[in-house]
C-alpha cells in the first residue's frame, strides 16, 4: 500500500455542525472517505491509503483542486481507495463535503 | 494413527463402534466406569445432506438419552460435498443443523468432544469438528479453510507467494498449527501416551464457555477478535 | 406488503449500500453504530496482501429500532471484498450476539457475504463458528436472530451456515443461499455438474424463489427496502425456541425433504413434484403470482429450524 498525506490551504471553512461523515466503500474503481473536524479553519488534511502505486501527481492535483474550490477548511479527512479514477475521488469528496453540511 | 489405533487407545476397556459408508457409530468404554458414545467421518469421506442428515439424527437421539455419557466425534473428512444436489437440497440448512444437534447434546449434559485426527475443511470443518464444544486433535491431522492451489486460483496469486506469505502468519493457511496458534484446537494430543488417559484428563476439567479467541489472543494467532468482541457486547450493553 | 407511493418510493434492497439499507429499514434516527469508521478498527491482515481495508471491516453493527421495537443489527457490505467474513469483520457479530443474549434482544442480520476471506482465511472460519454457537446461545435465551437474504454478494460458505441457525429468514428472488457458489462446485466438479455460466441454473438450485418452495426460508419479499422491512417484522413475530422438540421437528423435515425430493435432477422437477402445474414458468411469475402458488404449495419449515 502507499500512504499519501497533503495539507492544503483553503479559503472556505466547512459548513456544517456535524462531527463526522462517510462516503463511499472500499471496492474496485470506489472509495470510502471519512470526514471528521478538528483542523485550523484554513486548512484541510487529506490521508490517503491506495494500493496503486506511483499516482502521487494525480492525488495532488486532485486534493489540491478540491481544496481551492470547496468549503473544506477544518477538515480532515481519510481516505482507503479501492483504485478510483480522479473524477470518482473528486466526486466523493464534494460528497463529503455536502454531507458534511447537512444536519446529523 | 489410524481409526483402529485410536479406538483402541481410546477404550482400553472395549469399544462396539462400526463402521458404516464412511460414518462411525458406537460406544466405547474408556474404564469400568466411563462409557462414551462415538459418531464420527472417516477415510476422508466429504460429507453432504444425506451423512449430515445421518449424523445429525444419531447426535439427536443421543441427545435424547437423560443419562449425561460425553459424545466423542472422530473426524478425517474433506470439505463439505460440492455437487448441485446437495446445494439443491439445501445442504446449508443442513450442515447447519448438524452444528445445532451437537450443540443441543452438549446442552443436554452430553459434553461434546471432537478429536481430528484426520483432514477436516471449509463448511465440513465448521459443521462438524468446529462444532464441539471442545476440539482436540492429534498430530498429523490436517484442518483447512481451503487447500492452497485453490486458494491461489481463488486470490489469483501464485502458491509460492501463498507459501511467502504463509511463513509470516498463521491466519490464512491449512495446517494443524495455524489452526492451533488461532485458536481451533485446545490441545493436540500426544500419540505415545494412552489416549484414554488424555480423554479422561479434557473429561476431568470442567466444561467451559467458548475461550477460542481469548486462546488466539495468548497463542499469538488472532491478536484482534477477542478485545474487538469485547468492546462491541461492552458498547452494545452500555447503550441499553 | 407495502406498496411503493411518493412517501415510500421502491428502494432496491440489491443495489443499496449496507449502510443505505440501515438508514431506510429502521426507524427514522434510530441507529445508533458500535465501532464505527472513526475507531479504525481495521483489518490486521490485508496490507501483507497489498490490498485495500475499509474503516468497518465490511461491517456495520449497531443498535436502532423497528417500529418502536429495539433491536441490534449487523449489516454486511457485499461490495468490499464480496462482504467476506475476515477477523475484525466476525468479532464485530460475535461480539454483537454476546450482548444479545444478556440483553434479551433481537437481532436483525442483513447478509450480504461470499463467506470466509481467504487472505484471512483461519480467523474467519472461527468467527463464523464462534457467531454460530453465539446464535444458538442466544435463541436458547429466547432471542430471536433473523436474517435477510437479497444483496449482490449472495449469503455463501460460512454465512450460509449462519443463517441456518437463525430462527427466520426473509428472501428476495435476488437472494441466493448456497455452501458452495456456482464457480467452486464447477471449479471442483467440472461444468457438467453445474455450469456457473448458466444464470438460470444457479437462480433454480439456490435463489430466492426456490429456497422458499423448499422450505428454507420463510418469507418471500420483493426486492424493496419497504417489503424486507415489512418482512424483518414478520419474522421477529416468529417464535425463536431451538430445544429437543424443534430440533427433532427439523430432522423429520429434512428427512422427508430428501425422500420426497432427493432424486429430483433440477429445481423445476422439485417444483413439479410440490404440485405446482406449470413449474417452469415459476422464474418468470411477477411476485403476486408466484406467491399466490408458493404459498399452497410450498414446504414449510413451522415448529422446525
Amino acid at each position: 500500500m502507499e500512504n499519501l498525506r497533503y495539507e492544503l490551504s483553503t479559503t472556505k471553512p466547512a459548513g456544517g455542525t456535524r462531527a463526522t461523515a462517510l462516503v463511499g466503500v472500499v471496492a474496485s474503481g470506489n472509495l470510502e472517505v471519512l470526514l471528521e473536524r478538528g483542523e485550523a479553519a484554513d486548512r484541510c488534511v487529506i490521508d490517503i491509503a491506495t494500493p496503486a502505486h506511483g499516482f502521487a501527481d494525480l492525488w495532488q492535483a486532485v486534493t489540491a483542486d478540491f481544496a481551492a474550490r470547496s468549503a473544506a477548511g477544518g477538515l480532515r479527512i481519510t481516505i482507503n481507495d479501492g483504485g478510483a479514477r480522479p473524477d470518482t475521488v473528486a466526486l466523493r469528496l464534494a460528497q463529503g463535503v455536502r454531507l458534511m453540511e447537512k444536519p446529523e | 494413527m489410524q481409526p483402529a489405533e485410536i479406538l483402541t487407545s481410546l477404550f482400553p476397556a472395549g469399544h462396539q463402534v462400526t463402521e458404516e459408508a464412511g460414518l462411525l457409530a458406537g460406544s466405547g468404554q474408556v474404564d469400568g466406569q466411563t462409557t462414551v458414545d462415538v459418531v464420527g467421518i472417516t477415510g476422508k469421506t466429504y460429507p453432504g445432506v444425506d451423512e449430515a442428515l445421518t449424523l445429525a439424527g444419531r447426535i439427536l437421539a443421543i441427545a435424547a438419552r437423560p443419562d449425561p455419557a460425553p459424545l466423542l466425534f472422530l473426524v478425517d473428512s474433506g470439505s463439505q460435498r460440492m455437487s448441485r444436489r446437495d446445494e439443491l437440497m439445501g445442504l446449508s440448512e443442513t450442515l447447519a443443523h448438524l452444528a445445532k444437534a451437537l450443540w443441543q447434546a452438549e446442552r443436554a449434559g452430553h459434553r461434546t468432544i471432537g478429536l481430528l485426527y484426520g483432514g477436516s475443511a471449509a463448511g465440513a470443518f465448521i459443521a462438524t469438528a468446529l462444532a464441539c464444544g471442545e476440539l482436540v486433535a492429534l498430530p498429523g491431522a490436517w484442518p483447512e479453510v481451503m487447500d492452497l492451489p485453490s486458494m491461489a486460483r481463488v486470490t489469483k496469486l501464485s502458491v509460492d507467494v501463498l507459501k511467502e506469505k504463509a511463513a509470516t502468519t498463521p491466519v490464512f493457511a491449512p495446517g494443524l498449527d495455524n489452526l492451533f496458534a488461532t485458536g481451533a484446537i485446545a490441545e493436540i494430543w500426544d500419540p505415545a501416551q494412552p489416549l484414554s488417559e488424555q480423554l479422561k484428563a479434557v473429561l476431568a476439567r470442567p466444561a467451559a464457555g467458548d475461550d477460542r479467541a481469548r486462546w488466539g489472543l495468548d497463542r499469538g494467532g488472532r491478536q484482534k477478535a477477542a478485545t474487538i468482541a469485547q468492546e462491541v457486547e461492552r458498547l452494545a450493553l452500555a447503550h441499553g | 406488503m407495502t406498496s411503493p407511493s411518493p412517501a415510500n418510493p421502491h428502494r432496491s434492497w440489491y443495489e443499496e449500500s449496507a449502510r443505505g439499507r440501515l438508514s431506510h429499514l429502521l426507524d427514522a434516527g434510530s441507529f445508533s453504530e458500535f465501532l464505527g469508521p472513526q475507531r479504525r478498527e481495521l483489518s490486521p491482515h490485508l496490507a501483507l496482501f497489498n490490498l485495500p481495508r475499509q474503516f468497518d471491516d465490511g461491517i456495520v453493527v449497531g443498535a436502532g429500532a423497528l417500529a418502536g421495537r429495539p433491536v441490534l443489527v449487523a449489516a454486511q457490505e457485499g461490495r468490499f471484498m464480496g462482504g467476506a467474513i475476515g477477523e475484525v469483520h466476525g468479532a464485530k457479530l460475535t461480539g454483537l450476539l454476546h450482548a444479545a443474549r444478556q440483553m434479551k434482544r433481537d437481532v436483525v442480520i442483513l447478509f450480504d457475504t461470499g463467506g470466509v476471506r481467504l487472505q484471512e482465511a483461519n480467523a474467519g472460519e472461527l468467527a463464523i463458528s464462534e457467531i454460530i454457537r453465539a446464535t444458538v446461545q442466544a435463541r436458547a435465551a429466547g432471542v430471536r436472530v433473523i436474517g435477510l437474504l437479497g444483496g449482490r454478494a449472495g449469503c455463501y460458505g460460512g454465512g450460509s451456515l449462519i443463517a441456518g441457525c437463525c430462527s427466520a429468514l426473509v428472501i428476495s428472488e435476488q437472494g441466493r443461499l448456497s455452501v458452495s457458489g456456482p464457480e467452486v462446485i464447477e471449479t471442483n466438479k467440472g461444468v457438467e455438474e453445474f455450469d456457473s455460466k448458466d444464470r438460470a441454473l444457479v437462480w433454480r438450485t439456490m435463489g430466492g424463489k426456490h429456497r422458499y418452495l423448499i422450505g428454507g426460508v420463510d418469507l418471500f419479499v420483493a426486492d424493496d427496502v419497504a417489503a424486507f422491512r415489512a418482512g424483518a417484522l414478520a419474522a421477529l413475530d416468529r417464535p425463536a425456541t431451538l430445544d429437543q422438540a424443534v430440533l427433532a421437528a427439523e430432522q423429520a423435515r429434512l428427512e422427508r425433504r430428501l425422500a420426497r425430493f432427493g432424486d429430483a435432477a433440477d429445481g423445476t422437477e422439485v417444483w413439479a413434484r410440490l404440485g405446482i402445474n406449470q413449474p417452469t414458468d415459476v422464474p418468470d411469475m411477477d411476485l403476486d403470482a408466484f406467491l399466490t402458488i408458493a404459498n399452497r404449495q410450498r414446504e414449510g419449515a413451522d415448529a422446525a429450524r
